[in-house]
C-alpha cells in the first residue's frame, strides 16, 4: 500500500485549568508579564460588560444581545496578536478582541440596542462589522488576505466563527481558497461546543475541527481556548507565518459557551447543569488570575480596584449609550447608495414628511 | 473606430477601467487563461496578469464572498457568474452583505463591486443556462440592476457600473451577445445608470423592453410602422432603480402600453411597471397595460425555448390590441 497523504493535529495547552504550567517551557508571552496583566484586565473587564448587557436586556434597555461568557481568553488572544492594519472579520460575540482594537462598550451596546451606527465603530475603519450570517466573515477576510496579496501588503486577515460556523459551506469555501491562493489568512474557529441547541457532536464526524483547514493545505492547530497562554502563541505564530507569505491557518480554540447562546436562549432546555458546572472549572480568566498571582504579578487587593474601575467604566459606557438619541426616520435611507436614486429621495421627502405630520 | 459586438463591448469596457483604475480586478471560473467561456474576458489576463484576472476555485459562493471581503477592503472587484443560473449561491453574500454594508456601517464599509452574468434564453444551452431572473434581485434594496441591450450600452452601461460606488448586478443578454456590430469608440466614456433609454420615437404606443427581447420589440415597431402604427420603443437599462418618469412622460403621449420581457410573467418586473402606470398614469392611458412575457414555467430546454420566448407577432397583437380598446 502507498500512503498518499497522512496528517495530525497538535492541541497546545500551556495552563491547567489552576493555572499551573503544564511542562517545563512555556513560550516567551508567558514571561511578559506586564502585557498578561494587560490581558487579564482586558478579559475582566470584558466580563464585567457581558454581565451588565445581560442585565441590561433583561430590563428591556438592550435588545436581544450575544453573550462571551467564557470565551474572553480566545477573543483576547486574537485581538492582542493582530497589528491595527491587519483586519478583523468577526462573528457576533468577539468583544475582548474588538476592546483591544479600539471598538468602545458603547458601540457594542449601540449595535445590540437597535442602531447602526454601533457598526461604524471607533476601532480600525477597514475591520469588518457583526455578521449574523453564520460563517459568511469567513470569505469576507479571505477576500481581504486576497486584496493584500494583489497590492503586495503585508497584513493579515483573521476571521472567527464557532463550532456549528465550521460545517456551513462558507467555512469550507474560505480555507479552499486560503490554501489555493496562498493567503495571508486565519480562521479561528472557536469551539464554544454548542451551536444555539445542538452538540458539538452533531456537527461533524471528525475528530479535531481543525483538521478541516488540512483539507485546503492549511497548517492547522487544535489549542486550550481557555488558556490565553496557548491562545495567544497560537494566534502570534499563524500571523507571522501569513504575514511572511508562509501561508493560511486554522486555529481551534476549543472553550465552552457558559451563557445561552442569546439573551433569547434558554440553555436549560437542552443541556445539564452539571456539563455547565464543570465547564466553570475550565474557564479562563481564573485560571490566568491564579497564574498571574502565583507569580507576584496580581493581586486579591488589584482585583478590588480594577473591578471597580471596570464598574465605573462599563457604566459611563452604558451612559453614552442610553444617552444617544436615535436616528431621524431618514437614517434609513441615507447609507442605502452611495449615489442616491430618485425613487430613494422621493420616499426619504415622504417618510420625513409624515414624520414632520404624525411624529 | 472599430465596430464591436455587444461581448466585445463588455471586453473593451473592462480593459479600458482596468488600464485607468488599477484597483479594479475581474475574478471568477475560467475568466483568466481561457478568457471566460463566451469570451468576455479574452486577452485580460495577458494584460494585466494573474492577480488581476484570477481563475478562482469552482464554487460561486467564494467568488461571491471574496468579491465582498476585496470591495470592503479598497478594490473594485468585477466579478463573474457563468451563467444566471448559477448564481443563486452567491445571492447570500450579496443579498445580506454586499447591498447592507454601507447602510450597516453607515457608510464606513462600502461595497463597490459588480457581478456579471450571461443572462437569458435563446442559444441552445443545456439546462440552467437561461434563465432570466431579474426579478428576483429587483426586490432587494440597495442593489442595482443593468442590462444593455446593445454594443454601445454594454460598453457604457459596464463602465458606469463599475464606477458606481454600490453593487451593480450586470446581467448580459447572451442571445444578442454577437447579434450585429456597431461603431463604439473606445474613449472611456460612460452611459448613466438609472435612466430609460428612449430607442425610437412613436405617437400611437410606447413598447417597453430590455436585454435581448429589444431586438423583437424593435422589429415589431417596425411591422406596427409597416401598417402605419407609430410606436415609441424604450430600453429600460437600469432594471432597478426604475427610471418611471421617462415611461411615464411616453405613456403620456401615446395612451398606450406593451411591456415586453423573457421573464415569467407573475411578479416579473413588469408588473411592478404595469403597477406604476396604474398609481401614477391611470388617467393618460387610453387601453389596459398589455405584458408580453415568457410563460410561468421554466423555461423549456432548447427545442421548445423558441416556443416560450416571446416572438414580434405577440409583441405586434399586443399593440394592435391597445389600439383596438381606443
Amino acid at each position: 500500500m502507498t500512503t498518499a497523504a497522512t496528517f495530525e493535529i497538535e492541541y497546545r495547552q500551556y495552563l491547567d485549568p489552576d493555572g499551573h504550567p503544564i511542562g517545563k517551557q512555556l513560550p516567551a508571552i508567558a514571561r511578559d508579564l506586564d502585557h498578561l496583566v494587560e490581558l487579564y484586565q482586558l478579559m475582566s473587564f470584558t466580563r464585567v460588560f457581558d454581565t451588565k448587557s445581560i442585565a441590561l436586556q433583561r430590563t428591556g434597555k438592550l435588545g436581544t444581545y450575544a453573550s462571551c461568557l467564557g470565551h474572553e481568553a480566545a477573543h483576547a488572544a486574537i485581538g492582542s496578536a493582530m497589528r491595527p492594519e491587519d483586519v478583523l472579520a468577526p462573528a457576533y460575540r468577539e468583544y475582548a478582541a474588538q476592546f483591544y482594537r479600539g471598538v468602545k462598550p458603547r458601540d457594542v451596546l449601540m449595535y445590540w440596542g437597535g442602531d447602526e451606527r454601533g457598526n461604524d465603530f471607533s476601532g480600525p475603519r477597514h475591520d469588518f462589522a457583526w455578521s449574523v450570517p453564520i460563517a459568511t466573515q469567513c470569505l469576507h477576510a479571505a477576500g481581504s488576505a486576497l486584496a493584500f496579496r494583489i497590492r503586495g501588503e503585508q497584513r493579515v486577515a483573521v476571521s472567527v466563527c464557532g463550532d456549528g460556523g465550521s460545517s456551513k459551506a462558507d467555512f469550507y469555501a474560505a480555507l479552499n481558497c486560503g490554501g489555493a491562493f496562498e493567503l495571508p489568512l486565519v480562521l479561528v474557529v472557536v469551539n464554544n461546543q454548542w451551536a444555539i441547541s445542538v452538540p458539538r457532536s452533531r456537527q461533524t464526524g471528525a475528530r479535531t475541527l481543525a483538521q478541516k483547514g488540512i483539507a485546503g493545505g492549511l497548517h492547522c492547530l487544535q489549542v486550550d481556548g481557555n488558556d490565553l497562554i496557548a491562545c495567544r502563541e497560537a494566534m502570534d505564530q499563524a500571523l507571522e507565518r501569513a504575514r511572511s507569505g508562509g501561508g493560511a491557518s486554522v486555529i481551534e480554540m476549543v472553550t465552552y459557551r457558559l451563557h445561552d447562546h442569546t439573551t433569547a436562549d434558554d440553555a436549560r432546555r437542552y443541556r445539564d447543569d452539571a456539563e455547565v458546572k464543570a465547564a466553570w472549572q475550565r474557564e479562563p480568566i481564573g485560571r490566568l488570575r491564579a497564574y498571574l498571582t502565583r507569580l507576584g504579578a496580581w493581586s486579591d487587593a488589584r482585583e478590588e480596584a480594577w473591578k471597580a474601575q471596570c464598574e465605573e467604566r462599563v457604566n459611563e459606557e452604558v451612559d453614552a449609550y442610553l444617552s444617544t438619541r436615535a436616528q431621524p426616520v431618514e437614517a434609513m435611507f441615507d447609507h442605502l447608495y452611495g449615489d442616491v436614486p430618485l425613487e430613494i429621495a422621493q420616499q426619504r421627502a415622504l417618510a420625513v414628511a409624515r414624520e414632520v405630520k404624525h411624529g | 473606430m472599430a465596430e464591436i459586438t455587444l461581448i466585445e463591448g463588455v471586453t473593451q469596457a473592462l480593459a479600458w477601467e482596468m488600464r485607468n483604475d488599477p484597483s479594479v480586478v475581474v475574478l471568477g471560473e475560467d475568466v483568466g487563461v481561457n478568457g471566460g467561456v463566451f469570451r468576455a474576458t479574452v486577452g485580460l489576463q495577458e494584460q494585466f496578469g494573474p492577480w488581476r484576472v484570477i481563475d478562482t476555485p469552482l464554487c460561486e459562493t467564494s467568488i461571491a464572498g471574496l468579491t465582498v471581503g476585496m470591495a470592503c477592503q479598497g478594490l473594485k472587484p468585477v466579478a463573474e457568474a457563468q451563467f444566471e443560473g448559477f448564481i443563486y449561491p452567491m445571492l447570500e453574500h450579496l443579498m445580506c452583505h454586499a447591498v447592507r454594508m454601507r447602510n450597516r456601517t453607515r457608510g464606513r464599509l462600502t461595497c463597490p463591486l459588480v457581478v456579471r452574468a450571461p443572462w437569458g434564453g435563446g442559444i441552445r444551452a443545456p439546462e440552467h443556462h437561461s434563465e432570466a431572473n431579474e426579478a428576483l434581485f429587483a426586490n432587494v434594496p440597495g442593489l442595482r440592476i443593468v442590462i444593455p441591450s446593445s454594443p454601445a450600452r454594454a460598453y457604457g452601461l459596464l463602465l458606469a457600473a463599475i464606477r458606481d460606488p454600490d453593487p451593480v448586478i450586470f446581467f448580459e443578454p447572451k442571445r444578442i451577445y454577437r447579434q450585429y456590430k456597431e461603431e463604439v469608440p473606445d474613449d472611456g466614456e460612460a452611459l448613466p445608470l438609472d435612466v430609460c433609454f428612449v430607442l425610437r420615437d412613436g405617437r400611437d404606443v410606447t413598447l417597453v423592453s430590455w436585454g435581448a427581447t429589444i431586438k423583437e420589440t424593435l422589429e415589431a415597431a417596425d411591422a406596427l410602422e409597416a401598417e402605419g402604427i407609430s410606436a415609441e420603443v424604450i430600453d429600460v437599462a437600469t432594471i432597478k432603480p426604475l427610471d418611471f418618469d421617462t415611461i411615464h412622460e411616453s405613456v403620456a403621449k401615446t395612451g398606450r402600453c406593451v411591456i415586453v420581457h423573457e421573464a415569467p410573467k407573475n411578479v416579473g418586473v413588469g408588473a411592478e411597471i404595469a403597477a406604476r402606470l396604474a398609481e401614477q398614469a391611470m388617467y393618460d392611458l387610453l387601453a389596459p397595460v398589455e405584458r408580453v412575457t415568457g410563460y410561468d414555467t421554466h423555461i423549456p430546454l432548447f427545442r421548445l425555448e423558441m416556443k416560450y420566448l416571446p416572438p414580434v407577432g405577440r409583441i405586434v397583437e399586443a399593440a394592435k390590441r391597445t389600439l383596438a380598446a381606443s
